[in-house]
């Protein structure tokens, strides 16, 4: 009897530490003889040094050491990804010292680090060191930025501020295709910057081992391999046999820990500087000013139609916002990662996209939940609104008319993806379904006689993940490889720990991937350990972004256990005295084909680890498999997202009252961990729509710098969520997953805005950008009140 | 540095240490007594993933100096579990999927015990009310808000078995 747990909401195993205060986070963590960090930080966005003079500091109680710019001479954080401008030459690529070297360019800049035995110590410290200062004039708007006389973040790299300037698609094409429209909408818009805020913040403990001159960082990191490559071979020059990378319990990430930062680079250094651990952990105001933001991209968008609504062409140009540093994956995300998804679910024929990438004296802004394909989603699915209201075609129709039907795929877009599979005429039927959409006009006639206004609004979204084929994100300036790494260890009684290179900081993998392992093994998911997050433990791994952790990183684990069932069978066939041929291996049990013969897996085990009876000429002893899985294409989740909004006229404040989601994830291992991912995008997506907001003053200093100025989703600023499914499965990956972390960031902005749009259209309202505040949307309504009132 | 002593019972245990006049509870509880199961995500009071009880009502411990708790009864995440066994808001959560990085998930659960301590039968409103001094970044609130109510209906059980 077969059981399998695959498609069961089986419990997480990681709760019951989260539950009664037994995780361990970083900032949890002492190290014996342990020192405390504080970074002294840049108060304004751009400056020379002049002067920096750290004496009376030094000599301040418990100070142990202080280090600048001067002091720590080291590689420069690099960046992992080279996009090439349109006219072939690469971008522009300035250096990013970990701690200033002469300049500030951001507000939050790393100036120096104070060392001393308590972290109050080190802070008190720090007032005493003395700077001079000269500011310089800043600018935090990328597209001013790029205006003629715009003071330079880079003075001799960039003089004018442009990183690069890429193009994807055919230009021609796409012009032609407009001078055949019937119909053309045209929208600008800007994706609001946003401060990811996973609740832990981000910390890092730095220990160095004199005697065998070994380095260990504990970091709160998505991917431990990943930062000690780049740390080790660019920053620090420290072999990787030296180093040790450890990221233990993190407390969420969404895309902000991806990166290298400056201070993992720090604590490394200084701890053999000093030859004492060395840990810092940043306060929240430090998170605001330097975690890498998301998002900010300023976009004009055309769309061309003919006269029956079908797409011909679309036109995109972007102005990107990089901040002052290029962070980890920084090109990659408003170009690859978003001009690639520039065909959506339609069918599109000419696409042409722009993207110019701008140095401010900002933050960088890298990859946050979704990473460019928010970005794409949003523009693309307020556009086809826009498109419906040109061309008088209902929203629903239009999109219906210009989808990519199931029996077209593979799809080749005209924007370098293929799509392997996808039904959205199937999702948005649900959809449509799940959400009552055609019972909305009763809806909406009793909130207008509760005296609101109410509006409904969707999105039809595909996106791609699972992030890719090694040789192809090389081809498109990937400096790293995306495959991933499963290594599986069977113990002589035949329990088995798994060891995985992506990161769980929420996802529940220890759960996920062991009900995978279970189901392939016939064995209980208590018999399994999963195992991640440390250099030390897990033979490589690129870590966990961009949905890829099952697609990528369950695929590796399960070609690793395919081997082990291969090597059993051959040791089971010695042992039953059977051709390999004829063993079957199920339920656990490698089994003579059509006789009662078998060997349970544990015996296999002990057989492999005691080989007195063993085939031992021609296999070795013992039963571990690693296995790298190198994706054979991205993944392409999709969905329908509908939001339901009420608006109070007189206060503008906008509250989402119903929202359904009905996503195409691939095959669901564990549909509770699925439906609380999703649930907790969306809500993201809700933050960004309504609430969020990163603003910078004119001269780049930061305003939203706490929770008292950014204003976070709490729990009485969203309903229940309702989420279900329409599943087509991934052909390319041994589970037919395809991921669900970040569709719920990607589908629900233009939903929410959608439906905002859709509730204020009494009052001619057409767009209104992100996040639709109470004040926005008031003033929106009082703008079209003497309009209305003089008709 | 003047340090001052303090005297607290934390989790059904005298304890006593000198901390500098600026230390908060929360420093008290993860530092001097290494209970890092409290956690600290901001420094503005806002994020409330340090909540514990004190003196028997939720309280974000970094909003307090150690010294002001001095003489007081304080509870945190670990000792909320009673011999082995989860207080139902622990379990509540742990079923109906309430924390995804265990974060903030220390404070929702003391916030939410509070709650049904004084208020056992709130509405979803009310519970969304209630945690508003508690931000999650994973679950969307969608599950915690499911969990509080079947937390709520067990611990009503409890108390009718109980009469």
């Amino acid at each position: 009897m077969s059981v399998t747990s695959i498609g069961t909401s089986v419990k997480r195993r990681e709760d019951k530490r989260f539950l009664t205060g037994k995780g361990n986070y970083t900032d949890d963590m002492n190290r014996p003889n342990q020192t405390h960090a504080y970074i002294l930080r840049s108060p304004h966005a751009y400056a020379k040094i002049a002067a920096l003079d750290v004496s009376a500091a030094k000599a301040a109680p418990g100070v142990v050491a202080i280090f600048t710019g001067d002091d720590m001479k080291v590689g420069s954080i690099p960046c992992g990804w080279q996009v090439h401008s349109k006219d072939g030459s690469p971008m522009k690529e300035p250096p990013h010292p970990p701690l200033a070297q002469g300049f500030v360019r951001h507000v939050g800049d790393q100036v120096a680090v104070i060392i001393a035995e308590t972290y109050s110590e080190a802070k008190d410290a720090a007032e005493l060191i003395e700077i001079d200062y000269h500011p310089l004039p800043a600018i935090a708007d990328a597209k001013k930025a790029l205006e003629p006389g715009a003071p330079p973040v880079w003075p001799d790299v960039a003089p004018d501020n442009l990183c690069f300037d890429w193009h994807i698609g055919d230009k021609a094409a796409t012009d032609a295709a407009f001078e055949k429209a019937k119909w053309v909408a045209k929208l600008d818009l800007i994706n609001n910057r946003l401060i990811p805020n996973a609740m832990e913040p981000r910390a890092a403990i730095g220990d160095y081992d004199v005697s065998n001159d070994l380095h260990t960082l504990y970091t709160t990191s998505q991917n431990p391999h990943v930062i000690r490559l780049l740390m080790g071979a660019f920053v620090l020059g420290i072999p990787e046999s030296r180093l040790r990378v450890v990221a233990p319990d993190v407390g969420g990430g969404f895309g902000s820990k991806i990166f290298h930062y400056a201070e993992e680079a720090i604590v490394t250094w200084a701890a053999k500087q000093i030859e004492r651990p060395v840990k810092w952990t940043a306060e929240r105001s430090e998170s605001f000013m330097t975690d890498a933001h998301g998002r900010d991209h300023h976009s004009h968008a055309e769309l061309a139609m003919d006269d029956q609504g079908r797409f011909l062409g679309l036109r995109v140009a972007t102005i990107a916002n990089m901040g002052a540093y290029l962070s980890t994956f920084a090109p990659a995300v408003p170009t690859y990662l978003s001009g690639t998804l520039l065909a959506g679910v339609y069918t599109t024929p000419a696409i042409y996209g722009e993207v110019k990438a701008v140095f401010t004296h900002t933050v960088p802004v890298d990859a946050y939940r979704g990473a460019g394909r928010p970005e794409t989603t949003f523009l693309l699915e307020r556009l086809v609104d826009v498109a419906a209201e040109v061309s008088g075609i209902d929203r629903v129709e239009l999109r219906r008319r210009n989808f990519i039907p199931p029996d077209a795929y593979p799809y080749q877009t005209p924007v370098a993806l293929q799509y392997d599979s996808g039904d959205h005429a199937g999702c948005l039927d649900r959809a449509l379904e799940k959400s009552d959409w055609a019972g909305f006009p009763a809806r909406k006639a009793e909130s207008a006689a509760r005296g609101k206004l109410r509006g409904i609004g969707l999105s039809t979204y595909l996106e791609a993940c699972g992030i890719a084929p090694s040789a192809v994100v090389g081809s498109l300036g990937a400096r790293a490889a995306l495959y991933e790494v499963g290594s599986v260890r069977v113990h002589p009684t035949g329990s088995v720990t798994v060891f995985t290179g992506t990161h769980s900081h929420g996802q529940g993998h220890e759960t996920t991937f062991a009900q995978v392992v279970s189901d392939q093994l016939g064995i209980p998911i208590e018999s399994i350990e999963i195992v991640h997050g440390d250099t030390d433990k897990v033979p490589f791994g690129m870590g966990t972004y961009g949905s890829r952790s099952l697609a990528v990183g369950g695929s590796a684990i399960v070609k690793a256990v395919d081997k082990i069932v291969a090597k059993g069978k051959r040791i089971a066939a010695h042992l039953l005295e059977a051709a390999e041929a004829d063993i079957v291996f199920a339920d656990g049990k490698f089994t003579v084909a059509g006789t009662d013969r078998s060997k349970a897996f544990g015996e296999i085990a002990l057989a492999a680890y005691v080989p007195h009876n063993y085939p031992i000429e021609t296999e070795e002893p013992g039963l571990e498999e690693t296995a790298f899985y190198d994706p054979k294409n991205f993944t392409f989740p999709g969905g329908s997202h509908i939001c339901e909004v009420e608006i109070d006229p007189d206060t503008g404040v906008t509250q989402v009252v119903r929202f359904t989601a009905v996503d195409d994830v691939g095959r669901v291992i564990n549909p509770m961990i699925v439906e609380g991912q999703v649930q907790g995008g969306i809500v993201q997506g809700i933050g960004q729509a309504l609430l969020e907001n990163c603003v910078y003053s004119e001269d780049a200093q930061l305003l939203t710098g706490s929770f008292m100025d950014y204003c976070m989703p709490r729990a009485d600023d969203v309903p229940f969520i309702t989420v279900d499914h329409h599943t087509t499965l991934c052909t390319h990956n041994p589970l037919g997953v395809k991921g669900c972390g970040e569709v719920g960031a990607i589908g629900c902005p233009p939903a929410v805005i959608n439906a905002v749009v859709d509730a204020l259209k009494p009052y001619g309202v057409s767009h209104i950008d992100m996040p639709a505040t109470p004040e926005k949307v008031w003033q929106a309504i009082q703008a079209a009140r003497p309009a209305a009132a003089a008709e | 540095m003047t340090t001052l002593s303090v005297s607290l019972t934390v989790n059904g245990k005298k304890v006593s240490a000198d901390v500098e006049p600026r230390t908060l509870l929360v420093q008290l509880l993860r530092e001097n007594l290494h209970l890092t199961g409290t956690h600290v995500g901001c420094d503005t009071s806002q994020c409330g993933a340090c909540t514990v009880h004190v003196n028997g009502d939720s309280v974000k411990s970094c909003t307090i100096l150690a010294a002001q708790a001095d003489g007081a009864d304080v509870r945190t995440i670990e000792g909320l579990a009673q011999a082995g066994v989860l207080h139902a808001v622990q379990e509540a959560f742990r079923e109906h999927h309430g924390l995804q990085c265990g974060f903030c998930t220390p404070g929702m659960v003391m916030s939410s015990a509070d709650l049904l301590v004084k208020n056992p039968n709130p509405s979803e409103h009310e519970i969304r009310t209630w945690l508003e001094g508690n931000i999650c970044r994973c679950t969307g609130y969608h599950n915690i808000v499911k969990a509080v109510q079947h937390a709520a209906q067990t611990l009503r059980q409890t108390a009718q078995a109980a009469e």
